[in-house]
């Protein structure tokens, strides 16, 4: 799945990355704890998550995360954005709750590449 | 690489933002330097969790890193209320964490035993009122 279909999936606005659209990803995650995300994450490009501070794409850095959704239209400040183009991470927000847009995309694919989609 | 490259870092204590741009500047120097994207990996999520630790619980304090030629070593030191019990502290799932830390996403009690997953060695000094130094390698 690219990054261009997970906006147009989650019907989501693009704040940051417009330039990474056509990057492939491979999985997902979803959590509003930086911590688990840093212990349990692995080569996954996508975190979905309602948590709004500057932790969130450091995190999402460091574990070299792609592509940031803010889901409940969670607004990410232009500080964030900024940090988030200096990582090379697309950072977009859509109106879906968490469980919603990770299901969506589940459905659409993303996570399941080696399972029969 | 024949000679150690050092870099040192100042963690502000007062500001949770701020958090995590020495690690943040090890990951880009590290990258520059044309290391592994793995070991970048490594020593970026083990440096990074270091430095919530020392906003979190410490008030800040200063991070070095050596790049040699057979490992990176980071050294975290700060003058924070010490670790009580290192052996509790290293359990996952532990945390002192007050709630307005886990409001911000941190405080799940995985920070050190995650340091210690990412490194290939990890050694914590402790002196309750003193402070707390760690260090960390990751082999090249």
């Amino acid at each position: 799945m690219k990054i261009g279909d997970i906006r147009e999936l989650l019907d989501a606005e693009l704040l940051c990355g417009e330039d990474m659209l056509d990057h492939d990803v491979y999985a997902a995650c979803c959590s509003d704890m930086m911590s688990d995300v840093l212990a349990f994450v692995k080569d996954q490009g996508v975190l979905l998550t309602g948590l709004v501070n500057p932790q969130v794409i450091r995190t999402a850095s460091m574990m070299d995360m792609v592509c940031i959704v803010f889901v409940r239209n969670k607004a990410p400040s232009e500080e964030m954005i900024e940090l988030a183009r200096d990582c090379g991470i697309a950072v977009m927000r859509s109106a879906s709750r968490a469980f919603e847009a990770s299901g969506i995309l589940y459905y659409a694919g993303l996570g399941r590449e080696v399972e029969d989609v | 690489m024949s000679e150690t490259i050092k870099l040192h870092y100042d963690v502000d204590g007062e500001n949770f933002e701020s958090a995590g741009q020495a690690s943040h500047s090890v990951k880009k120097s590290l990258r520059q330097l044309g290391m592994s994207p793995d070991v970048i990996r490594k020593v970026a999520i083990a440096m990074y969790e270091g430095e919530i630790n020392m906003v979190i619980h410490a008030n800040g304090g200063v991070a070095d890193v050596e790049v040699g030629d057979d490992d990176i070593t980071i050294i975290l030191k700060d003058q924070g209320p010490g670790i009580p019990n290192i052996e509790l502290a290293m359990q996952e799932g532990y945390s002192t964490a007050k709630d307005n830390i886990r409001a911000l996403g941190f405080g799940a009690g995985m920070g050190l035993p995650n340091m210690k997953k990412y490194t290939d060695d990890m050694k914590i000094d402790t002196v309750i009122g003193v402070g707390t130094t760690i260090t960390m390698k990751v082999n090249i």
